[in-house]
């Protein structure tokens, strides 16, 4: 940093005086620091603008008072139905899902060192699909039973792709390889439950393959508000082992990570992030996968700031919003926010590719 | 260039000098009985595919409906599935080919239509076709298919190339998943509004021979016959390509020429067999595999074994996807994705990590 020819002191004096150095360090910190923090707070005002907007408007257009007093919990005739059964718990839902889908994708793209390794590419969404759809076609379930199938259907899935890809140690190409994978024997069992399904059974099920957010009810907003916050809790607890883990699993060993052990918890907890929300809002494209390249790019050099959990959910949260929202009035049919997503990412993902490849980054 | 001029795989692939160098790497009694059981084996398969099914006959059905007879319900199910037997066939042929060739040409051992997502492309393309411009006939779902395949199998392998270290196993990988994760979402943005494409759809997608009729069989065959013809015209120059770009240029292979004629012959055959079948996948990655091991890395040997292995495996799964799920049916495409996935792991758990 001192020896950037830019910096005034490197051209004029050979050896800086200490304390202009230490000074010039945590200028830059505080700088970093700074820039951290305005980026999470500018993404958490556009989330509540975009939560406000989705409250506000619609089919049916409502005044702020109005809406207001429906989220105070009264009665409001006409709003407390649209806004308090139908908006209110779609937007929690979207967000929440939103966030817990970019933690997992940030981390799994942290920890394996690829920003294409992101659990929905890697399979593990594929899981809670397969089941989530064989439960629903196939032997009737009721919604809590599918999430739950879903859920223990994605850990079992992460599971099965980590010891598999296990041998003489851990390597990431290899469980980004077999994830893929397992991940095309998953598709195939979702088409094949698809192509027998009924019609009416149909829609529901298209949901698993896609992501979407109709029919999101408050039952389903506090085991997702449980699971972001517990298992955010401790993917941030994580974070120092998961930045050493990022230096290569010699280096952090040396460093005094336990690697296997961290790698186990930050999978299972990451993993379980990820069930939820599939299991709330279905295998939503590409949200994990955007989420962390997005918020590291708004990061610039502040990324090292502080935890790159927390700006990866906002990004994640107001992704799945404004799809969503985006999906529903955008065009002249409704889409499910997924396929917004799909479609909205495939540019992007594009590019990464092309980026992330020329510069060595897949390897 | 990192990546080693042998293929980075496991041993059948090591002594992967070209034939003209090393001499013939397994002796002709090897092949010659190989190539006898292959042989035996589809005349059996074939023969299987006629008699098994949904509904179980009897021989003399069996005779009465090869003979054309069609006058009760066993001997029309049989004659049914003559054309079935012959698409199963033909389908697997040109996806064990097409998955040589894209194998061969991108010294890629995980090199497979489905992986690289030129399933999806075909499939996004025929459903555009059926939505905005009201394509019906067949015919056109040919062109459509193997355009889409086209644009695919060009746009994956350049992503998938470009950078340091060329077209890596897992570059291309993880660029043909994310490829057709984007694809499948623009194929559901497209079909969603539309209930009747959305229906017809979901059958084409997965990948079956059951509707089979000589006259789709005869119109896909020329685009069939062309790339087969393009595979066998790209034998020797892909032997050479395993040594390296450099070498192979060393040797007087034109390597732009030989990857351009060998990619259009994969594109033309995977296209094709996508476009009468649906997407079936895993089947080019498997049978070059297969077919390696046990006739050595020479392409000129390769390609034509490549397609009778990949006709026995895909009629044999047809038969199983029709005889487990009784008295309802398993499409092939599911038969063979349950069967290619674990081999797909087991060939990326043999390969060494650097090679990756």
């Amino acid at each position: 940093m001192v020896a950037r020819p830019g910096a005034p002191e490197a051209g004029t004096a050979s050896t800086p005086p200490v304390a202009s150095v230490i000074a010039q360090v945590s200028a830059g910190r505080r700088a970093r620091r700074r820039r951290y923090l305005l980026v999470c707070a500018v993404l958490a005002v556009l989330i509540l603008v975009t939560v406000a907007v989705s409250l506000l408007f619609g089919r049916q257009t409502f005044s702020p008072a109005e809406v207001i007093r429906v989220l105070l919990g009264e009665q409001v005739p006409g709003a407390s139905f649209t806004v308090g059964v139908l908006r209110l718990p779609r937007a929690l839902v979207g967000a929440l899902a939103g966030a817990a889908f970019g933690m997992a994708g940030i981390t799994f793209q942290t920890m394996l060192r690829n920003p294409l390794a992101s659990p929905d590419i890697i399979g593990i969404s594929s899981g809670a699909s397969a089941a989530a759809v064989f439960c629903i076609v196939l032997l009737s379930m009721s919604e809590t039973a599918v999430s739950i199938v879903a859920t223990l259907a994605a850990l079992v899935t992460a599971g099965v792709i980590y010891l598999l890809s296990f041998r003489d140690g851990l390597s990431g190409t290899r469980l980004i390889l077999i994830g893929i994978g397992i991940s095309a024997m998953l598709q195939s069992v979702v088409s094949y439950v698809l192509s027998r399904a009924a019609q009416w059974d149909l829609q529901t099920a298209m949901r698993w393959l896609n992501g979407n957010l109709n029919g999101s009810t408050m039952d389903q907003v506090l085991p997702l508000v449980v699971a972001v916050v517990v298992a955010g809790a401790v993917l941030a607890l994580l974070a120092k082992s998961l930045d050493a883990l990022r230096l290569g699993e010699e280096t952090s060993a040396a460093l005094g990570v336990r690697v296997e052990r961290t790698r186990v918890l930050l999978i299972l907890f990451s993993v379980t992030l990820l069930a939820f929300a599939t299991a709330a809002a279905g295998p939503v494209a590409f949200v994990a996968f955007l989420a962390g390249p997005i918020s590291v790019r708004l990061l610039g050099s502040a990324g090292s700031a502080g935890s790159p959990l927390l700006p990866a959910a906002l990004v994640g949260a107001l992704l799945i919003l404004v799809a969503d929202f985006a999906g529903q009035f955008a065009f002249g049919t409704r889409y499910p926010v997924g396929v917004i997503t799909g479609v909205l990412g495939a540019p992007y993902l594009i590019y990464l590719l092309i980026r992330s490849t020329r510069t060595g980054g897949a390897q | 260039m990192s990546t080693p001029a042998a293929p980075p795989t496991a041993p059948p692939i090591i002594p992967a000098a070209p034939p003209a160098l090393t001499g013939r790497t397994r002796s002709w009694s090897v092949r010659a009985v190989a190539l006898l059981v292959l042989a035996v084996a589809l005349v059996l398969a074939a023969v299987a595919s006629v008699a098994f099914g949904a509904r179980g006959v009897t021989w003399a059905d069996i005779v009465a409906g090869v003979s054309g007879s069609q006058e009760t319900l066993a001997e029309a199910a049989v004659a049914q599935r003559v054309p079935r037997t012959v698409l199963a066939a033909v389908v697997g042929a040109a996806l064990g080919v097409s998955g040589a060739l894209l194998q061969g040409i991108s010294r890629n051992p995980l090199a497979d239509p489905g992986i690289f997502g030129i399933n999806n492309g075909a499939a996004l393309f025929v459903v555009i076709g059926m939505s905005f411009f009201g394509m019906t006939s067949p015919y056109a779902y040919i062109w459509v298919a193997l355009l889409g395949a086209a644009v695919t199998a060009v746009f994956v392998y350049l992503v998938g190339s470009l950078g340091r270290g060329g077209a890596t196993p897992l570059k291309l990988a993880l660029a043909g998943a994310a490829t057709s994760i984007a694809l499948s979402s623009l194929v559901s943005a497209v079909i969603l509004p539309r209930v009747e494409v959305m229906d017809s759809f979901r059958f084409w997608q997965i990948g079956g021979v059951g509707g089979a009729a000589f006259d789709t069989i005869a119109r896909v065959a020329p685009f069939l016959l062309v790339g087969f013809l393009l595979a066998l015209i790209s034998a020797r120059g892909l032997d050479s390509l395993a040594l390296g770009d450099e070498m192979a240029r060393g040797l007087g292979v034109k390597v732009e020429r030989t990857r351009i004629i060998a990619g259009v012959g994969a594109v033309l055959l995977c296209g094709g067999a996508t476009a009468v079948a649906g997407p079936i996948a895993f089947i080019g990655l498997v049978v070059p595999h297969l077919c390696r091991m046990v006739y050595g890395p020479d392409h000129r040997w390769l390609l034509p074994l490549s397609a009778v292995t990949g006709a026995v495996l895909l009629t044999i799964s047809d038969v199983v996807g029709r005889v487990i799920a009784r008295p309802e049916e398993l499409e092939v495409g599911i038969v063979t994705a349950l069967v290619g996935a674990p081999f797909f792991i087991v060939v990326v758990r043999r390969m060494k990590v650097r090679a990756l």
